[in-house]
């Protein structure tokens, strides 16, 4: 039985997961243009009212007090949204490819948040994770969820080819050769005729002890579920270990040398910080999470070609961790759910929606450099005191 | 037990050139065991320069450097760290966006474990070392200033200048070093804070056993208060050696410092 005290944090994040639920169903429902543009508005000052009010504040401190309430209700906004939805493919893909975003950005904000690396090669990791899953998911009998690791694997390994020249150079320059590692991908795809050239690879659907992901699910004969919510499941499985992955990191030493690396070499190599170390170990780490996720996505669409890993898509990547405070993974979850849901729902602004998140990303470097949600000091041992 | 009289660090022949520009020149400089000993000079004398190299941050153009009995000429900064050298910046250092406990950890580094294992999986252990750690840490705050070590989960950027330089003083200290390098401790705070500091180092090198301390310094006052010696560079040379009140006489350390009329 729940002590007295723990109820009221219990009982808000309840509150809290169901306004959330609601407020994405009533968007996610929403086919009208007009009024998907006034919930976007309405939602916008919403929070701005709040945030003015004292009450955004409050709502973080109540959060970062008691994590465990806040990660229990983020979930359940996804079961919440997934059961309404159960039986329309169009929104569970529109989940599952949130979720797995964020565990690509995850990785991201391990390189980029903690140890400063730049990696604007994001959608190329993520894609040899996506070529993983369809060779391997072809051409060997490999189960799947090894699959999964072994895509994290490979763009990890593939990585390691980078780490001599961008150990090498440091902040802009790094980032140019990342930048022309994910221009040198996609032209490699292109004209590599073994994986499919421009016309891609056909990717078998995820199957984990005969569970076979891309059937729908029946029960009886009367209910029948979208296919996605299998993905929707595994995804949050692997986005629940990722994050908590990400934030032990964190709350380590380790995390403490990669924000040291970060803020000032000079000062950490005087005291003994082998940055070479830290930025191997970012980077590495970084580039399994987003393989992990490439490989994921790969198994849920069924078919991959180069056009989705363009250097667009990786600054996609890099602008989620921009708007949503780099350096905080609860910061991604809103970035990653504004950028593919808004786009996706607001058909208006689709053409354009490059153009809107480079103005996003101006806007938000000017007036709120921080991001979203700005990362907090680290705290080594949640709920820790000093004696 | 090391002999008191052997030096601790022994820099011979030392010479930095930067392009053309000498900025150390032959330089000899001994410090004994457990001694506070003064560097002063003119701007650009090479003091900060002598810091630089003895650190490991710029490679060693001529000479050899040896701290107690190992040859530590051209040790990477980490290198030198290790073998128990520490020091602190002419201009701060600190990671503003860290908490003061984060900032004083980083100078701990040698003495956490840094295993991925061990940092990821084993948070029973980890908790352990942490709790120690903090422990320590809070106990060094508290000789330089009690409130201060109330604060250990603030961020450093929210905190005065003094408090800021007595966190880099920490965060030099908590790895016990042998040799503390201090690089002008006193830039951009009045004088009473200067004062306040000072009393602080001289306790904890009370409280500390065998801590040596090479300090940089402009203000006189700070020289003559704490130091056993002090060395006066003029253009990378050695051109004095003595207690204050010898330094302070010396014809040529004032043409140095005055100018030749």
């Amino acid at each position: 039985m729940p002590s007295p005290a723990k109820i009221p944090p219990l009982i808000s994040a309840l509150a809290g997961a169901l306004g959330v639920s609601g407020y994405l169903i009533l968007l996610l429902h929403v086919e009208e243009q007009l009024a998907i543009a006034l919930l976007l508005a309405g939602g916008a000052v919403a929070v701005l009212v709040g945030v003015r009010f004292g009450i955004g504040t409050r709502v973080t401190g109540l959060a970062g007090d008691h994590e465990n309430a806040l990660n229990l209700s983020a979930v359940l906004v996804v079961l919440i949204v997934t059961g309404f939805f159960y039986e329309d493919h169009f929104v569970l893909l529109l989940v599952a490819t949130v979720i797995i975003f964020v565990i690509a950005c995850l990785g991201l904000n391990l390189q980029f948040g903690y140890s400063g690396v730049l990696n604007f090669a994001g959608a190329a990791f993520f894609g040899i994770g996506c070529y993983t899953a369809a060779v391997m998911t072809k051409n060997t009998d490999v189960p799947h969820l090894v699959i999964l690791v072994a895509g994290g694997v490979i763009a990890a390994a593939v990585g390691s080819l980078l780490l001599l020249p961008v150990l090498r150079t440091t902040s802009h320059y790094s980032a140019v050769i990342t930048i022309a590692f994910g221009l040198l991908f996609k032209i490699f795809l292109e004209v590599n005729d073994t994986l499919g050239g421009p016309q891609g690879l056909r990717v078998d659907g995820m199957n984990v002890f005969g569970w076979e992901f891309n059937d729908n699910i029946e029960i009886g004969d009367s209910f029948e579920a979208s296919f996605y919510v299998n993905y929707i499941v595994v995804g949050l499985i692997l986005l629940a270990l990722a994050f908590a992955f990400v934030r032990r990191v964190e709350r380590s030493w380790i995390g403490l040398n990669l924000d040291a690396v970060r803020l000032d070499e000079t000062a950490a190599a005087s005291f003994g910080l082998n940055i070479t170390r830290w930025k191997i170990t970012a980077f590495t780490l970084g580039n399994f999470l987003t393989g992990l996720a490439g490989a994921l996505f790969a198994m849920m669409l069924g078919y991959i070609a180069p056009t989705n890993f363009t250097f667009g898509d990786s600054l996609i990547l890099v602008s989620i961790i921009l708007l949503g405070g780099i350096g905080n993974p609860w910061g991604l979850v809103v970035a990653t759910t504004i950028l593919i849901v808004v786009p996706e729902k607001l058909q208006a602004i689709q053409e354009y929606r490059f153009l809107l998140f480079s103005a996003m990303v101006i806007l938000i470097l000017l007036f709120r450099p921080q991001g979203l949600l700005p990362r907090p000091l680290r705290t080594y041992l949640p709920g820790w005191q000093p004696k | 037990m090391t002999d008191p009289l052997q030096p601790l660090l022994d820099a011979r022949g030392l010479s930095k050139l930067f392009g053309g520009v000498v900025a150390l020149d032959k330089l000899d400089l001994q410090v004994l065991q457990n001694r506070i000993l003064g560097l002063i000079g003119p701007n650009g004398s090479g003091k900060t320069t002598f810091f630089n190299v003895i650190t490991g941050i710029y490679p060693v153009s001529a000479g050899t450097v040896t701290f107690d009995d190992g040859d530590i000429t051209n040790l990477s900064p980490q290198g030198v760290y290790r073998a128990g050298i520490s020091r602190t910046f002419q201009r701060s250092r600190l990671s503003l966006e860290l908490s003061i406990f984060d900032n004083i950890m980083i100078g701990n580094h040698k003495r956490l474990d840094h295993g991925l294992w061990f940092n990821l999986a084993r948070r029973g252990s980890f908790r352990d070392q942490f709790e120690q750690s903090f422990a320590e840490a809070r106990e060094l705050v508290r000789v330089f200033d009690p409130p201060l070590a109330g604060r250990m989960f603030e961020a450093v950027g929210g905190i005065p200048m003094i408090d800021r330089r007595r966190i880099e003083i920490c965060r030099a200290l908590i790895s016990r070093p042998k040799l503390l390098l201090l690089d002008e401790p006193s830039a951009g705070m009045t004088h009473e804070e200067t004062t306040a500091l000072m009393d602080d180092i001289l306790e904890v090198k009370e409280r500390i056993e065998d801590l040596t301390i090479i300090i940089i310094e402009h203000e006189m006052g700070v020289i003559e208060r704490t130091t056993d010696t002090c060395v006066v560079l003029n253009f990378g040379q050695k051109i004095c050696e003595g207690t204050y009140q010898e330094v302070a006489q010396d014809n040529q350390v004032q043409e140095a410092y005055l100018g030749i009329e």
